[in-house]
C-alpha cells in the first residue's frame, strides 16, 4: 500500500521536484542521523588500515582477553587480537555482503516484479504464487537451509540472502509498476508506437523506482542482520577473516573472562542497522508527502 | 483461500531444495566423511531414491509426507516425525512466550506513545523502537545471559527443564530466550500500535465519543484501539515468521531442545531427512499461523466476511 502511494506521489518527476526531494532528505533528521552513522561505518571499514596499527588476523597470545585500554579501545579477544581492529575490518565483509545481496535481489526481484506487474496474466499469477511459497519460509531459516546445501563462504552467503529477499523485492516492484501502468503518459507512449521494453525502461521504471529505493535501504539493514546471524551460526565467511557475527560467537565462549569481544561487534551491527533503518525511514518520508506519522 | 496451494508449494520446495544441490546429497555426505566405500555410496543413493527418475522420487516423497513418514535420521537412525512431535512443544512455548512479551510491552507502550505524542514518553518509545529494530536478537540473548545469568546470577544461562518436571524451573529457563525474541518483536509492535492508533484517534467517531462524555479510557480502549487492531494483527502475524526463524538461533544459544536446534544439528551433520522434516514443520507452522491471522480479521472487524 505504501509502495503504491509512493509511486503515485512521485510520478512525473521533474528536475525541480528532484531538487526538492534532495532538500527534504537533507533536512530530515532521521535521514541525516542515519546518513552520518552509515558514513562512519563505511569510513571505518574502508580506511581500517589507516585507523589502526594492528593486524586483524595475526594472533598475539600475551595480550589475550585484555580489558579496554588507551591502546586497545575494545580490549583483545581470546587470541590476543585487537577487538576494535577486527570490528573495523569485519565491517568490510558485512557491508559488502549487504550491498551485493540487496543489489542482486533488486536486480532479480525488481525485473521479475516489474515484468509481472506490466504484463499481468499468467506470468503475474505464477510469480505471485511462487513468491507466496518463498515467503512461507521464515527468511533466516530459508537462508540457513540454502547454505546447508550450498556450503558456507562469502559468495554463497550473498546468494542465499539475495534469494530470500528476491520475493519481497518482486512484490514491491510489481505494486509500483501496477500503480503507474495506467497513467496517461504511459498510454501516450504506447500510442506513439513505443515498444513494451521502451515503455517499461523509459516511462514506467523511472516513475516506479521510489518504493524500490526505500525497500532496498530497509532491506540493507535486514541483510546485515541476516549476514551476522549466519556468521554467528558458522555458516558465513569462514575464519580467520573477521565478521561481526562470528566475532560475537567467539566472544560468547569467553564471556566469563571478558565481555568486550562480544559487545564490540554487536554494537557495530546495531549502529549500522540503525543507520540504514533511519535512512530508509527518512527517504520514505521525503518521497511520500502523505507520510507524517510513522 | 490460497493456503492449500501454498502448503503444497512449500512441500514441493523442500523436496526440490534437497535435490537441486550441486552434485547430490550423497556427494555432500562423502565430502563431510572424507570417503565412503562404493557399496555405501550406492546404499545411500538407494536410501534417498536418487537413482530413480525425479517424478518417481516426487511421487514417493509425497506419499510418505501425506502419511506423516518423514524418514529416519542418518546419524541416529531414529524416525524424524516422532522426534519433531517431541520437540515441537519447546519451540511453540518459546514462540508463544516471545509473542506474549512482545504484546505485553508493545501494546501499552504504543498506546502511551500515541496518547503522549510529541512528549517525553513518545520520544522514549521511539528510541526503544529504533533500538529494538536494530539489535540482533542473538546478540541481545548473549547480553541477557551476561547480565542476568553471569553477573547477577538470577536466571540460568542455558538448558531446559520440562514443565512436567517443574513449572517454575521451566519458566526460569525459558524467560531469557523468550525475552531475546520478544523484545525485538515488541519494538515492531510498539511502532505499528502507535502509528495505527494515531490515525484512528483523528477520526470523527472518536471526537463524537469524547463529545458524548465517555471516559478517555473507554474512548481509547473500546473505540480507538479496536479499530486500530487490524494492521497491528497483520504486522504481528507477519513478524511471527521472524519469531519462528529466530527460534533456530535462540534455541542454539540457550541449548533448548526445540525444532530449530534440531534443524541446525541436522544442517551441521548433513543429516538431510532431519533438515527436510524440520524445515517442513517450521514452514508449515508459519503458513498455518498466517491462515489463523487471516481468520482473526473477521473477529476483530465484523465487516470482514469470508465466502
Amino acid at each position: 500500500m505504501a509502495s503504491s502511494t509512493l509511486a503515485s506521489a512521485t510520478s512525473n518527476w521533474t528536475p525541480g521536484r528532484r531538487a526538492g526531494l534532495r532538500t527534504r532528505l537533507v533536512r530530515h533528521p532521521s535521514a541525516r542521523i542515519g546518513g552520518v552513522l552509515i558514513a562512519m561505518v563505511f569510513f571505518g571499514a574502508v580506511m581500517a588500515p589507516f585507523l589502526t596499527p594492528y593486524d586483524p588476523i595475526q594472533i598475539a597470545p600475551p595480550q589475550r582477553l585484555q580489558q579496554p585500554s588507551r591502546t586497545h579501545w575494545l580490549g583483545n579477544d581470546l587470541y590476543g587480537r585487537d577487538t576494535f581492529t577486527r570490528v573495523l575490518y569485519g565491517g568490510r565483509i558485512s557491508l559488502a555482503v549487504g550491498v551485493l545481496s540487496v543489489s542482486l535481489a533488486l536486480l532479480l526481484g525488481g525485473s521479475i516484479g516489474a515484468a509481472s506487474g506490466y504484463w499481468g496474466g499468467w506470468l503475474d499469477s505464477t510469480v505471485m504464487r511462487l513468491s507466496d511459497i518463498l515467503l512461507a519460509f521464515p527468511a533466516i531459516l530459508l537462508a540457513i537451509s540454502l547454505l546447508a546445501f550450498l556450503g558456507g563462504g562469502f559468495w554463497n552467503v550473498v546468494l542465499a540472502i539475495a534469494i530470500i529477499y528476491t520475493a519481497p523485492m518482486a512484490r514491491v516492484a510489481r505494486a509500483a509498476v501496477i500503480s503507474v501502468r495506467h497513467e496517461e503518459y504511459v498510454d501516450a507512449a504506447g500510442a506513439v508506437g513505443a515498444g513494451d521494453a521502451r515503455v517499461l525502461r523509459k516511462h514506467i521504471l523511472p516513475n516506479a523506482i521510489a518504493p524500490l529505493v526505500v525497500e532496498s535501504t530497509l532491506r540493507l539493514a535486514l541483510a546485515i542482520l541476516a549476514e551476522a546471524a549466519l556468521s554467528f551460526l558458522g555458516l558465513g565467511t569462514q575464519p580467520p577473516a573477521p565478521t561481526w557475527g562470528q566475532m560475537i560467537a567467539e566472544g560468547r565462549s569467553v564471556m566469563t573472562f571478558s565481555s568486550w569481544p562480544a559487545i564490540g561487534p554487536g554494537l557495530a551491527i546495531t549502529i549500522t542497522v540503525l543507520g540504514f533503518n533511519l535512512l530508509g525511514d527518512g527517504i520514505r518520508d521525503a518521497l511520500d508527502p502523505h507520510v507524517h506519522d510513522s | 483461500m490460497l493456503t492449500l496451494p501454498t502448503v503444497l508449494g512449500v512441500v514441493v520446495a523442500v523436496f526440490l531444495l534437497i535435490r537441486l544441490v550441486p552434485g547430490d546429497v550423497v556427494t555432500q555426505l562423502i565430502g563431510l566423511e572424507g570417503s565412503l566405500p562404493r557399496g555405501r555410496v550406492e546404499e545411500l543413493k538407494e536410501l534417498f531414491g536418487l537413482n530413480r527418475p525425479l517424478h518417481v522420487q516426487f511421487g514417493e516423497y509425497m506419499s510418505k509426507v501425506a502419511r506423516g513418514n518423514l524418514g529416519k535420521s542418518l546419524r541416529t537412525g531414529r524416525p524424524v516425525g516422532p522426534e519433531l512431535v517431541r520437540r515441537f512443544p519447546v519451540t511453540v512455548q518459546l514462540a508463544t512466550m516471545g509473542l506474549a512479551i512482545a504484546i505485553a510491552i508493545g501494546v501499552p507502550v504504543g498506546i502511551l506513545a500515541a496518547l503522549r505524542r510529541g512528549r517525553i514518553a513518545d520520544y522514549v518509545a521511539t528510541a526503544f523502537v529504533l533500538l529494538g529494530l536494530s539489535v540482533p536478537s542473538f546478540w541481545l540473548g548473549v547480553l541477557l545471559i551476561l547480565l542476568f545469568a553471569l553477573r547477577l546470577g538470577w536466571l540460568p544461562p542455558t538448558g531446559y527443564i520440562s514443565p512436567a518436571e517443574s513449572v517454575a524451573g521451566n519458566i526460569q529457563h525459558m524467560l531469557l530466550p523468550a525475552l531475546s525474541l520478544g523484545l525485538v518483536l515488541a519494538a515492531a509492535s510498539t511502532r505499528i500500535v502507535r502509528s495505527s492508533l494515531l490515525e484512528v484517534l483523528g477520526r470523527q467517531y472518536i471526537r463524537t465519543a469524547r463529545a458524548k462524555g465517555l471516559w478517555e479510557s473507554a474512548v481509547v480502549l473500546r473505540h480507538a484501539l479496536r479499530n486500530a487492531l487490524i494492521p497491528v494483527v497483520t504486522v504481528i502475524g507477519l513478524q511471527f515468521g521472524t519469531l519462528l526463524g529466530g527460534t533456530v538461533i535462540i534455541e542454539q544459544i540457550f541449548a533448548l531442545p526445540g525444532i530449530g536446534r534440531y534443524a541446525l544439528e541436522g544442517i551441521n551433520l548433513r543429516d538431510y531427512p532431519v533438515v527436510q522434516g524440520a524445515v517442513l514443520a517450521i514452514a508449515l507452522s508459519f503458513t498455518l499461523v498466517n491462515l489463523f491471522v487471516d481468520m482473526c480479521y473477521g473477529f476483530i472487524d465484523p465487516r470482514i466476511r469470508y465466502e
